[in-house]
């Protein structure tokens, strides 16, 4: 298929990214480092300089990559269609803020609450996890549509179980949390989540997720346990998801139902194929320039909600791969699979192979 | 003791039989091929052997294995890889990867040992790259190792599918149709390199062709098939002389 490009921004992109590609590897793999490092510092220093509304689109910013990182696992790593991520996050939003607005302060731990804020995201995350094994376990049986009604479903069934218990608030919503989520605690969570994803995606659990996009059966028949994979793939999706969901709860201090509709979930699916599928880099370029636009286009009021929407049917139209899909950051590759050094590997078995000289017949005429 | 045994296997589609009443004993180390006119349930035959298709009827085993109800995955690991008819490469993945992922099966290291990078995860993707690596290299792939798949010359993807089949280290090994669109040079090239994986690998080695040249070249015995029936079994020679064979080959191929 022949996609029409966003071509107007080709004079202005090419000419920056020849540049970039022109420095050397050793200064290009520094780029993001130092970009996250200065990122860190003006998180660290900004409730002196940033006004507390932009401190807060920057935890959205961190938030949403947490998102659309592990949504990009299912969508994008695997090719499956996932559409209720929000309904995870939900999950981790309620059962962290219970932990810090009833259990923790009933056990008397109020004093350490900003301590205990982390195992309450964790718990947040697992029990996300758990739904997720649950959701994952008869949707996986077949390929196709069939995750994605599954999880529309799965989405509505916990904004409208989450309506109907009165406990937690019912439509009303659940309130009572403090304001843990801070600028440089939802970094931590981001790097934390973008290395773990990282270190996932160049696995064999990765590169099985990979193969299933590509070819499921084809996959399953070197081997692969594509059941086992893509278990594994939506559990630990569901449970960053959670994470995402308990910061979220502890920034906006007021969660009700509806925070955890359809709508959330689109707007997850616009980042991911954004910034690109199966890149972890897209994922961090998608989260950070769709939070910012919806910002910008506060003005707009209600119609703003239109652009999510909109945006997500033009891209799978005209931009399916999204900006970054199937690149990454050099800096997102871990070490051991750069070119240079898989290069050295190369050039030690090369070295050996005089030493056999049993190469196979590669013949004169093939290609 | 044959190292795969197939009795009576038989499938159908809907209505259609595809393949009825099929035996077959492979002892190890022998190169046996199916021949047979188009749709005559050459590829069903492997589809059942791999797992891909529950068999209607039948038995299929495998080293003392029953392999009927087994997923493919759960085959492959017990040692029977295959290629495909129309090649089925990762494509866009590059040549390193498509072997790599070859060695799930074989992979210990589970999913937290991977994300927190624990030393069995460090330790297995080191053999991994380095024996994925060896593999290219023996199969004379290694300069295109960082290729993504789909841009390799045909030739060198149909050897990439073979490569990746070996990866999962088989003891029998399918192989579909693997001189399909290939020129005459390059299947001379083909049928070198089969022989030469066979004994390098210690092999059995099952093989669909329709190229006459390659598999009364190469096959020590052969089966045909028509139309799901097995019409005729037997040795190269025996297999061109026989009347049955002729008759559902005329018009469509000369057997030379
Ligand atoms: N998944 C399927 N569903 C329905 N019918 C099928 C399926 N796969 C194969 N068939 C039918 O079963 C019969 C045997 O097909 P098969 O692919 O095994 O033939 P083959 O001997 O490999 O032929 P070819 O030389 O063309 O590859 C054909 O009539 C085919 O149309
Ligand atoms: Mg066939």
């Amino acid at each position: 298929m022949k996609r029409p490009s966003f071509s107007f921004l080709t004079p202005v992109l090419t000419p920056v990214r020849v540049a970039y590609a022109s420095l050397p590897f050793s200064v290009r793999r520094w780029t993001m480092p130092i970009l996250l490092v200065l990122f860190f510092v003006v998180a660290l220093l900004s409730p002196s300089f940033i006004n507390l509304y932009w401190q807060q689109v920057l935890i959205y910013v961190g938030i949403n990559i947490i998102l659309t990182a592990s949504l990009n696992l299912v969508n994008g790593y695997m090719g499956e269609f996932s559409v209720g991520h929000a309904g995870f996050m939900a999950v981790g939003a309620y059962v962290a803020s219970i932990l810090t607005v009833w259990v923790f302060p009933r056990w008397g731990l109020e004093a350490y609450i900003a301590y205990l804020f982390p195992i309450a995201l964790l718990v947040g995350g697992l029990a996300a996890g758990l739904t997720g094994l649950v959701i994952a376990f008869p949707s996986f049986r077949t390929r196709g549509d069939y995750l994605a009604i599954v999880t529309l479903a799965w989405n509505m069934i916990v904004k409208s179980v989450l309506e109907n218990i009165d406990a937690i608030g019912g439509p009303r919503g659940f309130m009572g949390m403090q304001k843990l989520t801070s600028v440089a605690w939802v970094y931590v969570w981001v790097v934390f989540t973008i290395y773990l994803l990282r270190n996932l995606v160049y696995s064999n659990f990765g590169r099985g997720t990979l193969s299933i996009r590509e070819d499921e059966i084809a996959s399953s028949l070197v081997s692969v346990d594509t059941r086992k994979v893509k278990i594994t793939v939506f559990v630990v999706a569901a449970f960053f998801a959670g994470i995402a969901g308990g910061l979220f709860a502890h920034i906006i201090q007021f969660i009700n139902p509806r925070s955890f509709s359809i709508l959330k979930s689109t707007d997850v699916l616009v980042m991911v194929y954004l910034g690109g599928i199966s890149s972890l880099g897209g994922s961090i370029l998608g989260a950070t320039v769709y939070t910012v636009l919806l910002e910008l286009l506060r003005p707009l009021q209600v119609w703003r909600w239109v652009v999510g929407p909109l945006l997500l049917v033009l891209l799978m139209i005209f931009r399916p791969r999204g900006i970054m899909g199937m690149q990454e950051w050099p800096f997102l590759i871990p070490r051991e699979e750069r070119a240079e050094r898989v290069a050295a590997l190369m050039e030690r078995i090369r070295g050996r192979r005089e030493a056999f000289a049993a190469t196979a017949p590669v013949g004169g005429s093939s290609d | 003791m044959p190292i795969l045994r197939i009795r009576g296997l038989t499938h159908y589609f809907g209505g259609l039989r595809a393949v009825h009443d099929f035996h077959l004993d492979l002892e190890p180390g022998e190169l046996v091929g199916i021949i047979g006119p188009n749709g005559a349930g050459k590829t069903t035959v492997f589809n059942l052997i791999t797992g891909v298709y529950r068999p209607t009827e039948g038995e299929i085993f495998f080293n003392g294995h029953n392999l009927v109800g087994k997923r493919p995955d759960q085959i492959v690991s017990l040692g029977i890889a295959r290629t495909f008819q129309t090649i089925r490469l990762f494509k866009e993945l590059t040549v390193l990867d498509n072997v790599r992922i070859a060695h799930f099966a074989r992979t210990r290291y589970g999913v937290m040992s991977a994300m927190f990078r624990l030393p069995q995860y460090v330790r297995e993707e080191a053999e991994i790259r380095e024996r994925a690596l060896e593999l290219l290299d023996l199969m004379g792939l290694l300069e295109q190792a960082n290729w993504v798949a789909s841009s390799l010359p045909y030739g060198l993807q149909r050897r990439l599918e073979i490569a990746r089949a070996l990866a999962t280290e088989p003891r029998l090994l399918l192989l579909d149709e693997p001189a399909a669109g290939m020129n005459p040079g390059e299947i001379a090239d083909l049928m070198e390199l089969i022989q030469w994986i066979r004994r390098r690998f210690d092999l059995t080695i099952l093989l669909i062709e329709h190229q006459m040249r390659v598999v009364m070249g190469i096959c020590e015995r052969i089966k045909v098939l028509d139309f799901g029936e097995t019409i005729a079994e037997g040795t190269p020679a025996e297999i061109q002389s026989n009347p049955r064979v002729i008759e559902a080959y005329l018009g469509e191929e000369a057997i030379a």
